[in-house]
């Protein structure tokens, strides 16, 4: 099942042509990461899932991108619910100088639908979730600063866990990262798949080896490879895959 | 023999030390000057009671309340309107070239002398307005005064917020409105809530704007309504020290005058700066 889909998508930020004819479809319940050197476009193509890019004065932008059936850059789109389904977590962990409670709590509270007693369930499924739970079970109210970095960042996904999304946009999510935390949201993406179609944008090969089933290439704007993981790794297609892949620029 | 590197930093430090020495040395003279020269004329009927004969005996106390009422309404106007604006400067205000012309004229304001505001007042409030010289007059003055001071410094609290917050935010669903109240405003409080200690203190001491919209030399009253003429303590030591006719009598109340308006923007600040603790306390970064 396609959960995204793009289709002729281009963006522009001023003069500057960032997303080149990009069609890419993406599976549901999948890791798809995206690849490719620095300044390739990969996050702009993250941040248009949830029109993150939206605040930029001088964007312009044609193509259609689908969630589902809908087309999420129609007029008429709620950006609010459109956010709340499809969740981002940061390259550095951002959580708010709250508690730990309230961050977790954020997603719902601005809803202002949800009952006290509801938002507590939801906050302790998320945390859950996120395998920080009993980490932190016993101090959800003190801040969320205290957290060690891996801790802040699965904060931050239980966070966006919280507004029960479709879809989970992960913009490098551990480069700021020690490698067991990092190991560990790796572990995490793998048990999330389950519920969620997962993005993780990465400058990390291996990592994009570990965890992904698909994989997209990116190179200057444009989507050079799309394909399964094994095969995008084994026998890529195109030799600017290959030779990114090999380390030969990048 | 020591090398140059640590002689140059030694020096460095040194002057550095000096400079510091130097600022608390005036501070210390200046708070020790004040205290030795008033202190003994402070004293609970010095501030509970109004001036009598000829303003060369007796208390402060319509001075004290007038100076109370004059900074205390002034900054209840001037921290909302300011902060507001700040909010509106830093979040809605578009174009660019808007802004910034905006900005450079706060900034101006901020820097014009207070007898210009004074000035200012007196035509508008005292005149125009027909409000007389009055508490109001002086506390809208005082307000239009402490404005461009309020704005600079809760723009710049509300630019210092790190990105990255508002950005979680809006990437929650949080609308902009949602965002600025439950992200932005709190996270800049404690540096707005520094900047209103400062302004309070500037407020509550200065002679200038209120000289001709407000204060008057001598009233037994105390101000029953926000029409009333009132006594102010910094007017009060520049009457005293400037137009008094027995000053063997008169620069001893100027001096005491001095010390109780410095512990009352002492206190202020005091109660500001705790308040500012516990909200630091309350979030930490």
């Amino acid at each position: 099942m396609v959960k995204i889909k793009t289709e002729n998508l281009n963006l522009h930020f001023g003069l500057n042509h960032v997303l080149k004819d990009v069609n890419i479809s993406i599976n549901e319940r999948k890791i798809t990461a995206i690849i490719g050197p620095s300044g390739c476009g990969k996050s702009t193509l993250l941040r248009t899932f949830n029109r993150m890019n939206d605040f930029a004065a001088d964007l312009k932008i044609s193509g259609t991108v689908h969630l589902g059936e809908s087309d999420i850059y129609e007029d008429k789109v709620d950006l609010s619910r459109l956010r709340a389904k499809v969740g981002m977590v940061f390259q550095k962990p951002n959580p708010f100088p709250k508690t730990i409670y309230q961050n977790v709590a954020y997603g719902l509270v601005i809803q202002g639908k949800h009952s006290r007693c509801d938002i507590y369930t939801r906050v302790e499924e998320s945390l859950k979730a996120a395998w920080l739970w009993d980490e932190v079970k016993d101090r959800l109210n003190s801040s969320a600063m205290c957290l060690s970095g891996g801790q802040q960042q699965r904060l931050c996904i239980a966070r966006a866990l919280a507004n029960s999304p479709d879809v989970l946009l992960l913009d490098e999510p551990t480069s700021a990262l020690d490698p067991q935390s990092t190991a560990k949201i790796e572990e995490l993406c793998l048990d999330l798949k389950e519920k969620v179609s997962i993005l993780i944008v990465t400058h990390n090969i291996a990592q994009a080896g570990r965890i992904s089933d698909y994989t997209a290439f990116m190179y200057l704007g444009e989507l050079v490879e799309f394909g399964e993981t094994s095969q995008v790794f084994t026998v890529p297609k195109d030799k600017r895959t290959e030779a990114y892949l090999t380390g030969a620029f990048g | 023999m020591i090398s140059q590197r640590k002689l140059k930093e030694s020096i460095g430090i040194g002057l550095i030390g000096f400079m510091m020495m130097l600022t608390i040395g005036f501070l210390l003279i200046f708070v020790y000057r004040i205290f030795s020269q008033g202190i003994h004329v402070v004293s609970w009927e010095f501030i509970s009671t109004p001036p009598r004969e000829a303003m060369t005996a007796g208390g402060i106390l319509p001075a004290l309340i007038g100076t109370f009422w004059l900074t205390f309404l002034a900054v209840l106007i001037s921290v909302p309107v300011g902060i507001f604006t700040a909010i509106y400067l830093n979040n809605y205000a578009r174009p660019r070239w808007f802004v910034s012309t905006l900005k450079i004229t706060i900034n101006t304001l901020a820097g014009v002398p207070s007898i210009i505001f004074g000035l200012f007042g007196m035509a508008l409030f005292v005149n125009m307005l027909n409000l007389q010289v009055s508490l109001i007059s002086g506390v809208l003055t005082l307000a239009v005064l402490s404005l461009p001071m309020i704005i600079n410094a809760s723009e710049e609290a509300l630019a210092s917020v790190p990105r990255d917050n508002s950005e979680a935010s809006y990437a929650l669903g949080a609308s902009k409105r949602q965002t600025i109240q439950r992200i932005l405003i709190p996270a800049a409080l404690p540096n707005i809530l520094t900047s209103i200690i400062l302004v309070v203190g500037r407020v509550a001491g200065e002679t200038a704007p209120i000289m001709y919209t407000a204060v008057t030399f001598f009233n037994r009253q105390l101000p029953k309504s926000i029409h009333d003429e009132v006594m102010a303590l910094p007017y009060h030591i520049f009457a005293l020290m400037t137009e008094g006719t027995k000053p063997a009598k008169q620069v001893p109340i100027a001096y005491g005058s001095a010390l109780v308006l410095m512990t009352l923007v002492l206190l202020i600040s005091s109660t500001a700066l705790a308040l500012r603790y516990y909200l630091r306390k309350k979030r930490q970064w």
